[in-house]
């Protein structure tokens, strides 16, 4: 690793990119080769979600890359349009009345895009604050001038909610691009990298522990798969492939090998609180046939993510005590 | 590109970016046939959503229905509806000697599609209120013409009654099989029949 670490930093960056493809391509021309041959239809089925899912990391890797070519702008308008998205369909699944319009409005086109402009402006300590301060206080504000007592701490609470996760959460993604650390500026879509993989690794690897362990739930009524073991080693998992990747990180071994764990389980903890708001609203997933109105399911694929960002996030400033 | 074609495609693509606008077919293809489109009222936004829920070469030929004296006051208001929806105009106020249903008898013998909404008015919530007689008398006349029913959702919530700005939560349109009218069949009835294909639609997905 050493030679690594002797390139620029736009070398290493390349490196990185043509790595993430180059192994993109491998995986799909194994893919398209496999459905060359005769399956069950139950392989058949397998395959087709394989699919979707690599369409999905490509389509990912794809933007990731665009955000990085086109900077500091790019990148904050990328996630910017993830939040919008994300937050529209969070919107759509839960109970508003006529009186919350203007909340909404506010959410959508007021502190949507300036907590963004003050994430491109790099102003960490109000983009700390926006949201849980101001806004905080903003959106009851403007809900209660709404003239109706209705359901009124409900339906603040899920407008709060709904920013909190599909924003704040959101935005601290390309604050980690921009985040200048001592001896390691301008690499910051390394440590967006680590962070989506070891979300993504933690994920993935609950999912077989789950799968294969078969314990009992820790909560039945909120979902089927979820137990302390199995939970306890996608976070593990996630440690080990952060561990793995010390050196594209500034952290040494063992800090990257608790940075994974905790940025892995704060993801899939935070899945698991979107299973039950998804079982409070009375769906299964946010996207999908089971959805009246045909949201494409980005918020599934991007709330883990949106719990994670920030625990990891104020976890390397407090480490390099910024 | 000439301007009202940029402008009809930047609006589809704000109520896209706003509403989601899907459209999904059940029992009709979207196909670049003859038809007449009827759908609950709900809101302003209706008619975009359903022009923006329809692919392209359609909505070319797929013209709404507008208010005259409403939608021709202002230079803007005329220009949105001739130049970017080629919107049928209708006046409100009644004249003996003038058939109402004659500026779209004239689009639909034209061969153009149209949309209506046979309530007549908005809606506030819930089961839309019945249909009014235009839709009868526009079946009979034109028996070629197909009837497709199609059911708006959510959209009341993007822009309720009064506000002007719309709220991005994402709406659906679902299209049904066309509806055919029985010879002889009684209008009252045929037109509780398209009521009811229209709300049958709600639990389609």
């Amino acid at each position: 690793m050493g030679a690594l670490r002797n390139l620029t930093v736009s070398q290493q960056i390349g490196l990185l990119f043509v790595a993430l493809f180059g192994i993109l391509t491998i995986v799909t021309i194994i893919a398209f080769s496999r459905t060359l041959r005769e399956r069950t239809d139950a392989q058949l089925a397998d395959h087709e979600q394989f699919k979707r899912d690599l369409r999905a990391v490509w389509v990912g890797s794809v933007l990731f890359w665009v955000a990085w070519v086109s900077g500091a702008v790019g990148s904050t308008l990328l996630f910017g349009v993830i939040s919008f998205l994300a937050l529209r369909e969070f919107v759509t699944l839960t109970h508003t009345r006529r009186g919350d319009h203007r909340s909404l409005l506010l959410a959508f086109f007021i502190v949507l895009p300036m907590q963004y402009v003050i994430v491109a402006t790099e102003k960490f300590d109000l983009f700390t604050v926006f949201i849980p301060v101001y806004v905080f206080l903003a959106i009851p504000v403007v809900s209660a001038f709404g003239n109706d007592p209705q359901r009124f701490l409900e339906r603040t609470a899920k407008i709060q909610w709904g920013i909190m996760v599909c924003v704040y959460g959101m935005s601290h993604a390309p604050a980690l691009l921009l985040l200048d650390l001592p001896k390691y500026e301008g690499r910051g879509a390394f440590l967006v990298l680590y962070l989506v993989l070891v979300v993504a690794m933690a994920q993935i690897a609950q999912e077989v522990a789950s799968r294969r362990l078969r314990r009992r739930p820790a909560a039945r009524a909120i979902s089927r798969s979820f137990s302390w073991r199995a939970w306890g080693l996608g976070a593990l998992v996630a440690g080990v492939v952060g561990a793995s990747l010390y050196w594209a990180t500034p952290f040494k071994p063992i800090p990257a090998l608790l940075m994974g764990f905790v940025a892995g389980g704060s993801g899939t903890l935070g899945e698991f609180v979107m299973k039950a708001l998804k079982r409070d609203a009375g769906v299964r997933s946010w996207g999908g046939k089971a959805s009246v109105t045909g949201a494409v399911g980005l918020l599934d694929r991007v709330a883990p993510l949106c719990f994670a960002a920030p625990v990891f996030f104020h976890s390397v400033r407090w480490y390099f005590g910024l | 590109m000439k301007l009202p074609e940029v402008a009809g495609l930047l609006l589809a693509t704000v109520a896209r970016l706003i509403t989601g606008a899907q459209g999904h077919w059940h029992g009709s293809p979207p196909k670049a046939e003859q038809r007449i489109y009827f759908a609950n009222h709900q809101s302003h936004f209706d008619w975009v959503l359903i022009w923006a829920a329809l692919p392209r070469d359609l909505r070319l030929t797929t013209r709404p229905i507008a208010a005259r004296d409403y939608w021709t006051s202002t230079p803007l208001k005329h220009w949105i509806t001739r130049e970017i929806f080629n919107a049928v105009y209708v006046s409100r106020q009644r004249t003996d000697d003038e058939d109402p249903l004659e500026p779209l008898m004239e689009a639909l013998r034209n061969g153009d599609s149209l949309v209506i909404f046979p309530e007549g008015t908005r809606g506030n919530k819930g089961d839309p209120a019945p249909f009014k007689a235009g839709l009868y008398h526009l079946a009979e006349a034109f028996p070629e013409v197909q009837l497709i029913p199609a059911w708006i959702d959510n959209v009341q919530r993007v822009m309720p009654k009064g506000e002007v700005v719309p709220v991005p939560i994402l709406c659906s349109v679902t299209f049904g099989a066309p509806l055919l009218l029985a010879p002889g069949e009684d209008k009252r009835l045929f037109l509780d029949r398209a009521r009811d294909a229209v709300i049958a639609l709600k639990s389609v997905h």
